[in-house]
């Protein structure tokens, strides 16, 4: 069943594995047969109340006027939570590493900026006296104008979606608009190539859709301190983040994660957490807000869509001789953790090749829409889906069979990747080399010899000389404009004058190393 | 809130409860019986995390009324072994690395038992067919219906 | 409002509770009531069960059969002489579903869901309801078109002359997700033949109308014809004639409408979906 190519890389390996490679029982397994794994939710409080939200019908909207008077008096109400009530109503979950500004309330007050937002909390005796009360909430709304699509969103003139990020982008550094990766100059790289391939992609947001859904249930503990059960996949991560929140030290609050019902990235927001702990805090008494299935599906994080432009020049023997990128990251009405998508997204640019010149701008867009999060590879995997499906079409058009193209184009040991640091330990060869041997696909001998450790530094690992903004070209080369299986969209139009120059302090490229998450830290 | 009382056999256990109007058998099972084995996955049917069985066949918990089950025997995972001993099922799920989360594995031991129960030598289309009601969505069913086949076989070995 | 649930043991108490109460529900199986609830509907107050032996039985009259509304899917593929049913039965949720949903409670499944009363459309089925006036009987058709204003009305049972000729009737469900799945749409068509040619032909559609209707055009187009590819060229031009499918989460208003055709087609040639 499990096969390791132990032939590879043999000198490199210590080869004494005692675990790696032998099918170990999960630690957890036992219980899952048996039923005795403990989930959130499987836990019974004495009188444990029920929390639940109302969430905005619209997807942008100013809050009017909230009237909870005939909310407040349905049986079985213990509580109504409002905005007011959070201790600290504004957060980003990355500000635990200082890393973004607070630009996301537990509760909306004034505004909404999504649909399906939480406005208000109710606390109940039962679920069905909480839907009930909810429905006894009167607000008033005044739509604003909207915008679900990433481009419309940057272009000027657009609805201001958060007014911390008035140009609907995510600042990086205090003055960054989005992520640079300049590399060599793809213009001058684009006019000595013999094809030019420019191709637009889009992934949708997919939901995770766990089979279990997002909840937590708290309740006053011992000694001033709140017990919380939590479908958490980040538990120190969800206590802190409630700690900040809730405005109390983080011993106050003692997290107990179970076993997450299938995460995927879809437990880490830490959404239930802080209004459940609030509700124990205001009510005295257990409280649980388990999200239902139907919330989850159209009002929970889902992995965030992304739209990127490939720009390629590849010259008629399958070298790629310039990529250009533009990736746009729809993270919703607020970052979450969109601006590390983003990050990860550029450190990853451009995919396992040397490519001598490479181009890209990343920007962490907002809009109108559920704001996105984690899920399984986030910020690399749409990439990657981009960056293959270019691969393919580039190796059909200068008729190269598309495995030796990757072959040919993958990078080697000492290369210097795009990001000023040298390849150590790749095999983007090999693994295409095994592919293709195990799905009996015919490549030729030469690239059966191919190595992941020949062939690379030398020429390759120089620093190409790279000017700030690539030359502009007067005259196109003779090179074939392709036109592949869609009209070529036109060419992006530049929506905004680019930043004015960094601080002398900053380098221009080389000598530093690449770090954009830890910015200057803020007291 | 008037409740109604409530007895049914739980596990091969007499059990008297009370239940508000509306409550699911899920609802009932978890909350007052103090079973936590069926899992609420999605509350409407579609996913399968709340499988029981009602007198020998697979009911979703959630989408039942608690009082429809008066005087009816019900099974959930929580009953499977026997005494220290595992069910053949839990067995050969164990052995087949068929639960990562492990969410839908009550749901889907349940399934599978009321197919082995009335189908001891199923097909892998039957298999197939007897969890299409039950979603996993870290596994991909593979390692699940080689367990069941599993414990089919090894059913028909012990019986041979 | 607390959900109350009452139980009653004659379809005519049961019919005066839902007439009398407008927040009242009937439940069958309960995988729409239920669901409701679970999600938080609260405008469903009252449930009202009914509780009558005779409701879940099923009874076979020379060619007539007629099936209780409270007979669950499960029960319906337990019996052999309802192999006609078999195909829209197997199709619908999986195991469990099956066990506790009825044949009634699939007469008002909102569309894309009911396709168990697409395949008792083209069998031409009547059904006995029972109301605030009382027991009649109504073609299937009748009662579809006229679901939505029919509250109160409780089904008692279905009824349909079993196919002479098994082959003659045949059902389809086209699903993203198989073994089970919601329908893209799912296609009942009864041609029996007369000479090798259709005749008295009756074609169902699901998923593509706010009820499952009958496919006239296509019926017409089809009368007097032989089931080749020549034969049902008309009735498969006419597919969509008279459709109105919507888009919902399942797929789209207009790829529905692009592919009844291909899949009639299919079905009527006796192909693999």
């Amino acid at each position: 069943m499990l096969e390791l190519r132990k032939d590879l890389f043999a000198d490199e390996r210590d080869d004494n594995l005692k675990e790696i490679g032998k099918p170990t029982q999960r630690q957890d397994m036992l219980g899952h047969v048996t039923a005795t794994s403990t989930y959130f939710n499987d836990h019974k409080l004495q009188g444990m109340l029920h929390l639940k939200v109302l969430r905005s019908p619209h997807s942008h909207a100013r809050i009017r006027r909230v009237d909870l008077s005939e909310a407040e008096r349905q049986p079985g109400v213990r509580r109504i939570i409002r905005g007011a009530d959070v201790p600290r109503n504004l957060n980003t979950l990355l500000s635990l590493i200082n890393f973004g500004k607070d630009d996301e309330p537990s509760l909306a007050v004034d505004k909404v900026r999504y649909k399906g937002e939480p406005i208000v909390a109710v606390v109940a005796d039962s679920q069905r006296e909480a839907f009930e009360a909810l429905a006894k909430i009167r607000v008033d709304y005044e739509p604003l104008p909207t915008v679900f699509d990433v481009e419309e969103a940057l272009k000027p003139g657009a609805p201001v979606i958060n007014e911390t990020y008035p140009k609907n982008t995510f600042t990086y550094h205090d003055v960054y608009d989005h992520q640079k990766l300049r590399f060599g100059d793809v213009e001058r790289g684009f006019a000595a190539a013999d094809h030019i391939l420019e191709q637009r992609y889009q992934m949708s947001p997919i939901e995770h859709a766990s089979t279990e859904t997002n909840g937590s249930i708290a309740a006053p503990d011992t000694n001033g301190r709140y017990v919380v059960y939590t479908s958490t996949q980040a538990l120190f991560f969800s206590l802190d983040t409630c700690a900040k929140i809730l405005d109390v030290p983080s011993n106050k609050l003692h997290f107990i994660g179970g076993t997450v019902g299938g995460g995927f990235g879809g437990k880490v927001d830490t959404v239930t957490e802080p209004l459940a702990i609030l509700g124990a805090m205001l009510t005295g008494r257990p409280v649980r807000y388990m999200i239902g299935r139907e919330e989850e599906m159209l009002y929970c994080a889902p992995r965030g869509a992304e739209r990127i432009f490939i720009k390629d020049g590849v010259s008629r023997d399958g070298r790629i001789l310039a990529r250009k990128f533009r990736c746009l990251f729809d993270s919703g009405a607020y970052t979450r953790l969109s601006s590390y998508a983003a990050v990860k997204c550029a450190a990853h640019l451009p995919g396992p090749y040397t490519i001598p010149n490479v181009y890209a701008d990343v920007y962490c867009v907002f809009t109108n829409r559920v704001p996105a999060t984690a899920m399984r590879g986030f910020g690399v995997t749409a990439v990657d889906f981009a960056i293959e499906c270019q691969m393919d079409k580039l190796a059909n058009l200068v008729g190269m069979d598309p495995m030796e193209f990757r072959i040919l184009n993958a990078y080697r040991d000492g290369d210097m990747k795009a990001h000023r640091r040298e390849a150590k330990n790749t095999a983007l060869i090999e693994c295409v080399q095994v592919a293709a041997e195990k799905a009996k696909w015919r490549i030729r001998d030469d690239f059966k010899r191919m190595s992941s450790r020949k062939d690379g530094g030398g020429p390759r690992a120089a620093v190409p000389a790279t000017p700030r903004e690539p030359a502009l070209v007067t005259s196109p080369a003779s090179q074939q404009r392709t036109v592949y299986d869609r009209p070529a969209p036109p060419p992006p139009e530049p929506l905004r004058p680019p930043p004015s120059p960094p601080p002398a302090a900053a380098p221009s490229h080389g000598a530093m190393r690449f770090s954009s998450v830890f910015g200057s830290r803020r007291r | 809130m008037a409740k109604t009382p409530l007895q049914f056999r739980h596990n091969g256990r007499d059990v008297a409860i009370f239940v508000g109007g509306g409550m699911s058998l899920l609802g009932a099972l978890r909350d007052e019986v103090g079973d936590f084995s069926p899992k609420f996955g999605c509350g409407q049917g579609g996913c399968g995390a709340c499988t029981v069985l009602i007198d020998g066949e697979p009911v979703l918990s959630c989408i039942t009324l608690a009082e429809s089950v008066a005087g009816k025997s019900i099974e959930t995972a929580d009953g499977l072994k026997n005494g220290p001993e595992l069910h053949p099922l839990q067995t050969a799920f164990m052995e087949a690395f068929a639960a990562q989360c492990g969410y839908c594995t009550p749901g889907m031991l349940m399934a599978a038992k009321a197919l082995l129960d009335r189908n001891p030598a199923p097909s892998r289309v039957e298999v197939v067919e007897a969890i299409s009601g039950n979603i996993c969505r870290c596994t991909g069913y593979e390692p699940i219906i080689n367990a069941i086949l599993a414990a089919a076989a090894r059913g028909a070995e012990r019986r041979a | 409002m607390p959900v109350v649930v009452r139980t009653f043991a004659t379809p005519a108490e049961a019919a005066a509770a839902l007439a009398s109460d407008r927040s009242a529900r009937f439940i069958g199986g309960g995988t729409f009531i239920m669901r409701a609830l679970n999600e938080g509907d609260v405008g469903i107050s009252t449930i009202v069960r009914l509780e009558e032996r005779a409701l879940s039985q099923i009874r076979t009259i020379g060619a007539r059969v007629a099936i209780g509304a409270g007979a669950t899917l499960a029960q319906i593929l337990r019996d052999r002489d309802l192999a006609f049913l078999h195909a829209p039965a197997r199709s619908i949720g999986g195991p469990a579903v099956r066990t506790t949903a009825t044949v009634g409670g699939n007469l008002f499944a909102p569309s894309p869901y009911g396709d168990l009363a697409v395949a008792l459309l083209a069998l031409d089925a009547t059904v006995s309801v029972m109301s605030g006036y009382g027991a009649r009987d109504m073609p299937l058709e009748e009662f579809l078109a006229g679901r939505d204003r029919a509250a109160g009305t409780i089904v008692l049972s279905v009824s349909c002359d079993r196919p002479p000729n098994p082959d003659s009737f045949r059902f389809r469900k086209v699903a993203r997700v198989k073994p089970k799945g919601v329908s893209v749409l799912s296609i009942a068509a009864y041609v029996p033949a007369v000479g090798g040619r259709v005749s008295g032909a009756r074609i169902a559609y699901g998923a593509m109308a706010p009820t499952a209707i009958r496919a006239k055009a296509a019926e017409r187009a089809l009368e007097g014809r032989t089931l080749d590819e020549a034969g049902v060229a008309a009735a498969v031009a006419a597919a969509a004639e008279g459709t109105s499918p919507a888009t919902d989460a399942i797929a789209s208003a207009w790829y529905r409408r692009e592919v009844v055709g291909v899949h009639l087609r299919r079905l009527l040639l006796g192909r693999e979906a």
